[in-house]
């Protein structure tokens, strides 16, 4: 199908793309890589008065390091943020977690931010942001705020972002070098989305848990932060887990639904098979599951 | 509805018009450009057979609008054969494997092997067929276009 009709405006700077959404009252859409909302505007599931497009804005791109972390500029594309140095030295499961997002055409035009704004529950940015513990920036006319990714969802594709509201970056705090990282998702196909993934990373020093950020996706109507999981593992000696009473508080946390994909319970199977897996695997205990 | 004046290189040519706001760029380089080699299968970014290359890098038509190719190279499959007709690697390779029945998936697919193997260094066999999978081809079972992929990542699809 083609799209409704629309104005179709390209600001060069924040401010101006802050006052046009506010302007615009509500009825404007933020055009970032495109690649989630072409297909809303085509299917006509979307239909925004204006299209406030933000690729012409040099200071939305690019990574930074920052006290304590690394920023992301909300319009990085995904296949930059892939060949990022920066990235893969210090946030290494994002850069693999960017690897299973779309297929290599889509990132070559979609954002770290806008999949990251958009909120799709079975996306990989969102639950990524979620579990490192990720703050997002948000500006407005109205100012600035900084809000914790574990509170930016509300469900599917719904955030505490308002209508005149722009994704400014997101930051990322520092993990120590060597930590752990966790990542997995089981998909129909390389490219869908998946029906569970987790996403996550570790800190053990002198063989003890000390940091853990743990995140689900598909797995409930936003990304899911393992609450339950992440305080119980802390402490834990790393050679002597728990893994399957971690599981199940993992699981505990979650809100899986059933689609014409999967079910609930298939996806709490799965997920319960793929937290002991990769637990055990990254830490290097090799006993069978 | 805004209306937008543009200017852009396709296959090498300069093209100037105006577009409206909500034409898609696959739209546009069929119906405004006559490029009609770019197919479009879904219109919604699924099948893959509207990928063009802008900037260097593969992507999919329809999922960009026009009014965003202001000032961009553009290469559709008719910029892909040499002006003699020599075929690009991409094309000599799927013709050599029978990677195509129908070929109304073959633009999509050859504008990305196209990208993958533009630069200095040929991709890993494993790194094209990653990317491959950003297509749905109803004919051919993928066989054919996995040997020609697997011939171009070797370097021996000329
Ligand atoms: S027509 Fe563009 S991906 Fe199908
Ligand atoms: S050759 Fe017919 S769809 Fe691929």
């Amino acid at each position: 199908m083609k799209a409704a009709p629309f104005d179709y405006l390209a600001p060069g700077s924040i401010e101006e793309a802050c006052a046009l959404l506010a302007e615009a009252g509500g009825g404007a859409s933020v055009l970032a890589g495109g690649q989630t909302l072409m297909p809303l505007l085509a299917l006509r599931m979307s239909q925004p008065f204006i299209l406030v497009d933000i690729n012409n804005i040099a200071a939305l791109r690019g990574v930074s390091r920052i006290a304590g972390g690394t920023r992301i500029g909300p319009a990085t594309r995904q296949c930059d943020g892939l060949a990022d140095a920066v990235l893969a030295e210090h946030l290494p499961v994002l850069v693999r977690a960017l690897s299973h997002v779309g297929h290599y055409q889509t990132r070559n035009r979609g954002t770290i931010g806008g999949s990251i704004a958009l909120g799709e529950p079975a996306a990989e940015m969102p639950a990524t942001a979620v579990a490192l513990g990720a703050v997002i920036e948000i500006t407005s006319v109205r100012g600035v705020r900084r809000v914790e990714a574990a509170d930016f969802y509300l469900g599917p594709y719904m955030t505490v972002l308002e209508s005149d509201e722009l994704v400014t970056g997101i930051e990322y705090p520092d993990w120590p070098p060597g930590h752990v990282i966790l990542f997995r998702e089981v998909a129909q196909r390389p490219g869908d989305f998946a029906l569970v993934g987790l996403v996550g990373a570790l800190v053990v020093e002198g063989a003890r848990i000390t940091r853990a950020g743990l995140a689900w996706f598909g797995m409930g109507p936003t990304p899911v932060k393992m609450r339950q999981a992440e305080a119980a593992i802390l402490g834990q000696s790393a050679d002597a887990l728990d893994v399957n009473g971690l599981a199940a508080l993992a699981i505990a946390d979650t809100a899986p639904f059933d689609d014409h994909h999967a079910s609930a319970e298939y996806r709490r199977t799965v997920g319960r098979r793929m937290f002991t897996r990769i637990l055990r695997e990254a830490l290097g205990r090799q006993e069978a599951a | 509805m805004s209306k937008h004046e543009i200017e852009v290189t396709i296959n090498g040519r300069r093209f100037a018009g105006a577009v409206e706001s909500r034409v898609t760029l696959s739209d546009f380089l069929r119906g405004e450009a006559g490029y009609t080699g770019v197919h479009v299968g879904c219109e919604h970014g699924v099948c893959g057979a509207c990928t063009v290359i802008v900037n260097g890098k593969a992507v999919r038509s329809c999922l960009m609008l026009a009014v965003q190719v202001q000032g961009a190279e553009v290469t559709t499959v008719e910029g892909l054969a040499a002006p003699d007709g020599t075929l690009h690697p991409a094309q000599q390779a799927l013709r050599d494997e029978h990677g195509l029945q129908c070929g109304f998936c073959t633009p999509g697919v050859l504008m990305t092997m196209a990208a993958m193997t533009a630069g200095e260094q040929k991709p890993d066999e494993e790194a094209l067929l990653a990317a491959l999978s950003g297509h749905i081809c109803r004919c051919t079972g993928y066989q054919g276009i996995r040997r020609a992929a697997r011939k171009l990542a070797a370097g021996e699809g000329a």
